[in-house]
């Protein structure tokens, strides 16, 4: 394994949302999460991402107090998972993959009646429901039944209900499983103005490369350890450079035009591939630097899906747990 | 800024432990969500009512030619306080049985991983599950003119009182085999398998005197024929009935020639529903 520098863990003295020391899970032989240890400051959006079965689930279940652990420890909010799991529960919102919503109940309802299980106080309930329908866009939903919502609609009540009581931390697993592009992306916004206005930590699951780009750090989790630790930025920028490829009307004069400027550079059957800190800001100077000559410009930088396999040798979508060894067996068996 | 400041007012109540008066409040939201589904599921409503309703005209009618009448009483009056206790304990078990569809649905988990106590659940889903199962039997009671049977103030109030307390019994009962089924289909076998019988051999639908000594044992077992029979004695208490009728069509339960009183009959039930709430708070603790 290349990974052990990628784990940076320095929150220097940000307060810690969550604190994990050794925590491990294991259902007999198997151990589903293996002596994993991390911090998230408050405030943060913090990911895990991993293939189905790595282990993320089982160790948001421990954070949530619905799995005790094998052995390790960890604190939620300041309080310890095992010793004050009631109190972690008043602390933390949680939306699990699948839907807990009674969708006979009007979306109002539901926050009531969620509201009265984590005893918000009654002079505030009005006005918390007021606030987190606002924050997900549904106050015109206010009256209307659940069962007239859509998925993504449903999920982002959801979401609001797991903001109703003030958590300290807002577990998010997978939360995006099953919603389209457009929804996922409204969600976002939803989770990003939840962070900025209501100082909430967001811990979430995910398999989608895309999802973990949004968060502040993510944590990249295999077959139940962590593997890598950091911004996305730097994972990425840990796996190799950012490159923009060109294509100009003279390559030939345009190469020298640029090692002249310093820029590390070479040709390639196309054009020029420059490599650089950061794609972003090195377009501009670029194409200063070549004047009219430019005919296309490519930025790159490092995917995350370039980070995962670097990581773990393997690509995400390969490696979705014994999902398809399983589904393998259940084709084989209709066959058969 | 204003969500600021009720974050932190917000932050110290949730820091601090789950009070008494919390735990009553929560038994009170499920109670209330329980009313508000019953109330806008009108099928529910009408579709509770239609099988009493089948057993009090098609049998009444049905089997009182057969039966004939004594003393001016007939079977239609005889079966009615059965039919009412009928409708209170298919709408208690429907009631608790829909904790199998919030397991489905997912609803249950919202409730379950709350921090609250189980107690407060079933004391929430048992009130619950007695309001809307008092309220479809007290419906029927519109019914009893049209059978000859009369009515009065004080009977009504004596008629929901004993119907809330075998709602209460029977609904802790379907919230514990609710909490022990994770499958709907299983649910089906439940109703074939414990509910027709318990409701056939409860002398909801034939006297219990004069039986075969087998069917008088079993009659005597089944909890729910402790609950009928009380309906029964304050129903037929109000009818002026003639001591033939009342010889033919007996109301209480008795055992070796004594007719258990009204209070040994209540203390039975009362004593199932204490049962069945304990497993019942033992059966959703294990799940989760």
């Amino acid at each position: 394994m290349t990974g052990d520098q990628a784990i940076s863990n320095d929150l220097g003295d940000r307060p810690l949302a969550v604190e994990v020391q050794g925590l491990t899970k294991r259902f007999g032989d198997f151990t589903a999460v293996d002596d994993v240890s991390f911090s998230v400051a408050q405030g943060e959006v913090f990911a895990f991402l991993g293939p189905n079965g790595a282990g993320k689930s089982t160790c948001i279940k421990m954070l949530c107090t619905l799995a005790s652990p094998s052995s390790g420890s960890a604190k939620v909010a300041g309080l310890d998972i095992v010793t004050r799991a009631k109190a972690v529960r008043r602390q933390i919102g949680l939306v699990f993959q699948e839907q807990t919503l009674d969708d006979q109940l009007t979306a109002e309802e539901n926050l009531r009646f969620h509201a009265v299980l984590y005893g918000v106080p009654r002079d505030q309930v009005d006005a918390r429901i007021t606030r987190v329908l606002e924050l997900v866009a549904l106050s015109d939903r206010r009256k209307a039944l659940v069962s007239t919502f859509s998925g993504g609609m449903a999920r982002r009540l959801e979401i609001a209900r797991g903001m109703l009581h003030t958590p300290r931390v807002l577990f998010l697993d997978e939360p995006t499983l099953g919603l389209d592009p457009q929804t996922r992306a409204l969600m976002w916004e939803d989770v990003l103005r939840l962070r900025d206005e209501e100082g909430v930590t967001v811990f979430l699951t995910t398999h989608y490369m895309e999802e973990a780009e949004q968060a502040d750090r993510i944590a990249i989790i295999d077959r139940g350890s962590i593997i890598a630790l950091d911004t996305p930025h730097a994972l990425k920028a840990a796996v190799g450079a950012d490159t923009v490829s060109l294509e100009t009307s003279d390559d030939a004069s345009a190469l020298a035009l640029l090692v002249a400027e310093g820029y590390r550079a070479e040709a390639t059957e196309t054009g020029i591939t420059v490599f650089v800190e950061d794609e972003e800001a090195a377009v501009g100077p670029i194409v200063d630097t070549l004047g009219g000559t430019v005919r296309t410009v490519r930025a790159h930088r490092p995917t995350l899906d370039d980070v995962f396999l670097h990581f773990t040798g393997r690509e995400i979508r390969q490696s979705h747990g014994d999902a398809i060894p399983m589904m393998a067996r259940a084709f084989g068996a209709r066959r058969g | 800024m204003t969500a600021i400041t009720q974050s932190t007012a917000h932050r110290e109540v949730a820091a601090r432990d789950t009070r008494f008066s919390d735990e009553l409040r929560v038994a009170g939201m499920v109670w209330e969500r329980e009313l508000i589904r019953y109330t806008r599921n009108r099928t529910r409503i009408v579709s509770g009512l239609t099988q009493p309703v089948l057993f009090l005209f098609v049998l009444g009618y049905g089997m009182g030619s057969l039966v004939g009448s004594t003393g001016g009483f007939n079977f239609r009056q005889f079966v009615f306080p059965g039919v009412v206790a009928m409708s209170v304990v298919m709408t208690a078990i429907f009631s608790a049985i829909s904790i199998v569809w919030d397991r489905e649905f997912g609803f249950l988990r919202e409730m379950l991983v709350a921090p609250v106590s189980r107690t407060a659940l079933v004391l929430g889903k048992t009130a619950g599950g007695a309001s809307v199962a008092a309220v479809q039997g007290t419906i029927m009671l519109a019914l009893a003119p049209l059978v000859g049977v009369h009515l009065t103030p004080l009977l009504i109030v004596e008629v929901i009182a004993l119907e809330l307390l075998m709602a209460v019994a029977m609904t802790t009962f379907g919230v514990f085999v609710a909490s022990r089924i994770q499958k709907m289909e299983a649910f089906q076998v439940v109703m074939q398998m414990i509910l027709m019988p318990m409701l056939f051999l409860s002398g909801a639908l034939f006297p219990l005197s004069g039986l075969p000594r087998w069917l008088m044992v079993i009659t005597r077992l089944n909890p729910l024929t402790y609950a009928v029979a009380p309906l029964r004695q304050v129903i037929f208490a109000a009818q002026n009935m003639s001591p033939a009728a009342q010889a033919r069509f007996a109301a209480g339960v008795t055992i070796n020639g004594y007719v258990l009183p009204i209070w040994i009959d209540m203390v039975i039930v009362t004593a199932f529903a204490l049962v069945f709430f304990t497993l019942a708070i033992w059966g959703l603790s294990r799940t989760e």
